[in-house]
């Protein structure tokens, strides 16, 4: 019994560390810019793909090609604001038709990837996938773990951009605080516009640990929409530690809930503490008060 | 004048809709039909709150689900006429959205968007495990014998979404024009501004949330007895979800008569779609019609024709001042 | 002798740690013509979201016509009597002019109108302001001065009996100024009592009968206009020391 928590607790710590860079890219866009990119998990499950495909022709490594495709995201990601920018945010539509505008951006990805690859699981083949290590009793596949390892790296990796950087201060006072923003001599736009690039191209990087994870089909984003939310909103709307903190009790929740009750009930999980968390705590549980 | 204009349109439709049961047999012409005003009441209800509150629900398909299932549940354990079926359905569904609503109404809209969604989620999670309503694997749902004076079942139910669909319309139409209507257009433009002209902005957000949810639950109420087998799958689509947001979004979302527009279009765009091509270039057309309306004419179909008349007021104002 | 129409009694407002207001207290006559000045951040606007309702006080008692009002949502306050127009106009603005006025009137001031009269109520405010013939313009297209007498004539439509006019007039022109400044005057008339806040010092000396000072969310002044100018203490809050 003990052996069986532990073990639950360590998996969930390594699934919430991946779901940590999923809800990265959310944590920026949605905490910090207001924007509220409902297709961000659809765009991870589109970084999946790509390293589905490298992977398949050229057995390239998964995580390699991630951080390859993350500054292609990041001028995917620019382009997207500029869109959004001059639709909605411009002429103040952003509540109602910008809502709708990722809804249907989602669709659309979604769709053409089912166009493209069909419904049928795909999975990605690398050394690393299928061996276990052990400590004691306690497992660590790597399966999971490697990507708990570089998720928390990237993560760690935005935080102390978003700190310690000219840049990444920016991309922290616009939302809260303009007049600090026109002191340092930036412009909203293109501080804005550069924060969608970094948030698209964590999307890169998390798409490819998704996929060394569990195979993927590409309807599988729509289970990440409410886990990245989720996050987000418990770790206190774009607080960066508060985002991984989040993200690990996700994961050790739903893990401990599939050992013990069936995995048909994990989605619930992260989806019904949202519920309460919006209910209740608007501000996060790692929000300040 | 307007008011007998609108009623007179309500008895031509239930008239037409009564003779098509007697004319029509193909049953095909009955199922696409079905579908394209099950589409328009999802899309009338959406609108109550999306269009005329300004307030986004992302998770239509969870509160039609509820109808689907509650109408699975009491068939079941009662065998319940389908009126009170709809009209349980129809309580159920509205408390939810009341429920949804009082407790996040309060915030910022986008948190109200994420909570539907969420509690769509949840529901499918319990749909997928409550074995009574067939759980993962779903369950078959027998037409009951009796069609009344119909031919068949099928033609029983089609007049039924016939009468619900007119229904849902005049419902939607006398809140948009109604001192509801008025206030809710008010919150919508500001929030602040409204409540402090007096208008109830939180009571007002819970009616239309409400109305929402209840016209939604009456949507899904009818749909086991339709398709006679039900999954979650087939219950939570997201095409139900998308073409709630999408009907109105194209048909333009500040008018009653918006999303009745947008769901006739696209939902007659999508049986043919659907029939001559295939089911996921139909969903690709819905989802790049959305964006493309979005972005090119927020206004939707309605404001274009809105402003077409305004303008031609404007020029005949010139020509004779 | 004019009966209090509100009471401010104790007023206290706070912000995490930050004390916007700390125990102010003032009162308003009938049909009294008050400003309430002070400088950037001194709690003006905290002041009247508390009297609006849009905020809650912490602590002390807001009573309007001898009621106590401190617990009642913003909507309740505008049935009773109580507008107020905004800094930054919020306009509706997928509505024409006129449509804008009828929200007040449909809900606010519901219950004092003749709900028969709707339209010919808000044409008459409208003439007052001069601005019957902007009615079924679009309210979103309106110029910085026009919007602003836009926001003046749909607090007039809720039918107040006091009227918050939340800087009416920052960023016009002097003539302008002197239009906006005329409407209050007519709106004082009829008998509604005026909250001034304001910036432009010549508005409020000309307008208002008495002034309360605020400075660091504490009260330093309550005069006459004259002897408020000539207060020590008002003037170091103003130039600093």
């Amino acid at each position: 019994m003990t052996e069986l928590f532990i073990n639950a607790v360590v998996s969930g710590l390594l699934l919430g560390g991946f779901y940590a860079a999923v809800a990265l890219g959310l944590s920026i866009t949605f905490g910090q810019l207001d924007i509220v990119n409902i297709a961000h998990p659809t765009i991870v499950i589109f970084g999946a793909y790509i390293a589905y495909i490298l992977n398949e022709t050229f057995g390239l490594d998964p995580v390699l090609i991630g951080l390859v495709f993350a500054p292609v995201f990041y001028v995917l990601g620019m382009g997207l604001y500029r869109i959004y920018y001059y639709s909605f945010e411009r002429t103040g539509q952003e509540s109602l038709s910008g809502l709708a505008f990722f809804f249907g951006l989602m669709f659309i990805i979604e769709v053409c990837l089912i166009l493209t690859f069909g419904v049928d699981y795909r999975l990605v083949s690398a050394p690393y996938i299928g061996q276990t290590w052990k400590i004691g009793f306690v497992d660590f596949p790597l399966r999971m773990t490697v990507p708990f390892i570089v998720a928390v790296v990237v993560t760690l990796a935005v935080y102390f951009y978003m700190s310690k950087t000219f840049q990444g201060r920016a991309i922290m006072a616009v939302s809260q605080d303009r007049l600090a923003l026109q002191l340092m001599g930036a412009d909203p736009v293109k501080v804005k516009q550069s924060a969608l690039g970094i948030a698209i191209a964590t999307a890169a990087i998390a798409g490819a640990l998704l996929i060394i994870i569990q195979p993927i089909e590409p309807s599988v984003g729509r289970l990440f929409i409410g886990r990245a939310f989720a996050i987000v909103v418990l770790g206190g709307m774009g607080s960066i530690s508060g985002t991984l903190m989040a993200a690990l009790v996700i994961g050790v929740a739903e893990s401990l809930i599939s050992t013990f009750y069936g995995p048909s009930w994990a989605p619930a999980v992260s989806f019904g503490l949202l519920l309460l968390t919006l209910a209740f705590r608007p501000q996060g549980i790692f929000g300040r008060a | 004048m307007k008011i007998n204009g609108f009623w007179i349109g309500v008895l031509i439709v239930l008239a037409l809709g009564y003779a098509f049961t007697f004319f029509v047999d193909n049953e095909f012409y009955f199922f696409a039909v079905y579908v394209v005003l099950q589409g328009l009441i999802m899309a009338v209800a959406w609108n109550v709150l999306g269009g005329f509150t300004g307030y986004v629900n992302f998770g239509s398909a969870g509160f039609f689900a509820v109808g689907v299932y509650t109408s699975i549940a009491l068939n079941k354990a009662f065998a319940l006429p389908l009126p009170l079926i709809i009209v349980a359905s129809a309580c159920i569904c509205g408390l939810i959205g009341l429920g949804t609503g009082y407790l996040t109404l309060r915030l910022k809209g986008v948190y109200f968007a994420i909570a539907t969604l969420a509690m769509a989620i949840v529901f499918e999670t319990v749909a997928n495990n409550w074995e009574y309503v067939g759980g993962a694997a779903g369950t078959y749902v027998l037409q009951p014998e009796n069609s009344f004076f119909f031919d068949s079942y099928v033609e029983f139910l089609f007049m039924v979404m016939v009468i619900l669909a007119v229904f849902a319309t005049a419902l939607s139409r006398y809140l948009s024009i109604s001192k509801i209507g008025q206030g809710l257009a008010a919150i919508r433009d500001d929030e602040t501004a409204a409540e402090c002209m007096g208008v109830p902005t939180l009571r007002l957000k819970l009616i239309s949330a409400s109305i929402m949810g209840g016209l939604m639950g009456i949507a899904g109420a009818p749909f086991p007895f339709f398709i006679s087998f039900v999954d979650p799958l087939s219950a939570f689509s997201l095409l139900i979800a998308v073409n709630a947001i999408a009907m109105p979004m194209i048909g333009g979302t500040a008018y009653w008569y918006g999303p009745v527009i947008g769901a006739l279009l696209l939902g007659t765009i999508q049986e043919i779609t659907t029939v001559t091509i295939s089911s996921e270039l139909n969903l690709l057309v819905v989802g790049s019609l959305l964006v493309a309306f979005i972005t090119l004419a927020p206004q939707g179909i309605a404001g274009l024709i809105h402003d077409l008349k305004n303008g031609r007021q404007k020029a005949k104002d010139k020509s004779h001042g | 002798m004019a009966e209090n129409i509100l009471v401010v009694d104790q007023l206290t407002k706070k912000f995490g740690g930050f004390v916007a207001l700390d125990s102010v207290s003032f009162e308003l006559k009938e049909n009294e013509r008050l400003g309430l000045i002070g400088p950037n951040g001194s709690g003006k606007t905290t002041m009247i979201n508390c009297v609006s309702g849009a905020l809650f006080n912490d602590a002390g008692k807001v009573v309007f016509e001898n009621q106590d009002i401190t617990a009642l949502p913003a909507f309740k306050r505008a049935k009773l009597g109580i507008a107020r127009s905004f800094q930054i106009p919020k306009p509706f603005h997928s509505m024409s002019v006129i449509q804008n006025l009828l929200i007040p009137l449909e809900y606010a001031a519901w219950d004092r109108v003749d709900h028969h009269r709707l339209q010919e109520e808000a044409m008459e405010i409208l003439e007052l302001v001069g601005f019957q013939d902007r009615a079924n313009e679009n309210s979103a297209s309106l110029t910085q001065v026009d919007m602003r007498k836009l926001e003046l004539s749909r607090a007039l439509a809720a039918k107040p009996k006091l009227l918050v006019s939340d800087e009416a007039m920052a960023g016009l022109s002097s003539s302008e100024v002197d239009e906006i400044l005329e409407i209050l005057f007519k709106l004082n008339d009829r008998g509604v009592a005026v909250i001034m806040i304001e910036h432009i010092m010549r508005a409020v000396t000309r307008f208002c009968e008495r002034i309360v000072v605020l400075d660091a969310g504490k009260k330093i002044a309550d005069d006459i206009a004259e002897n408020v100018m000539k207060d020590p203490e008002v003037e170091r809050a103003y130039l600093g020391e």
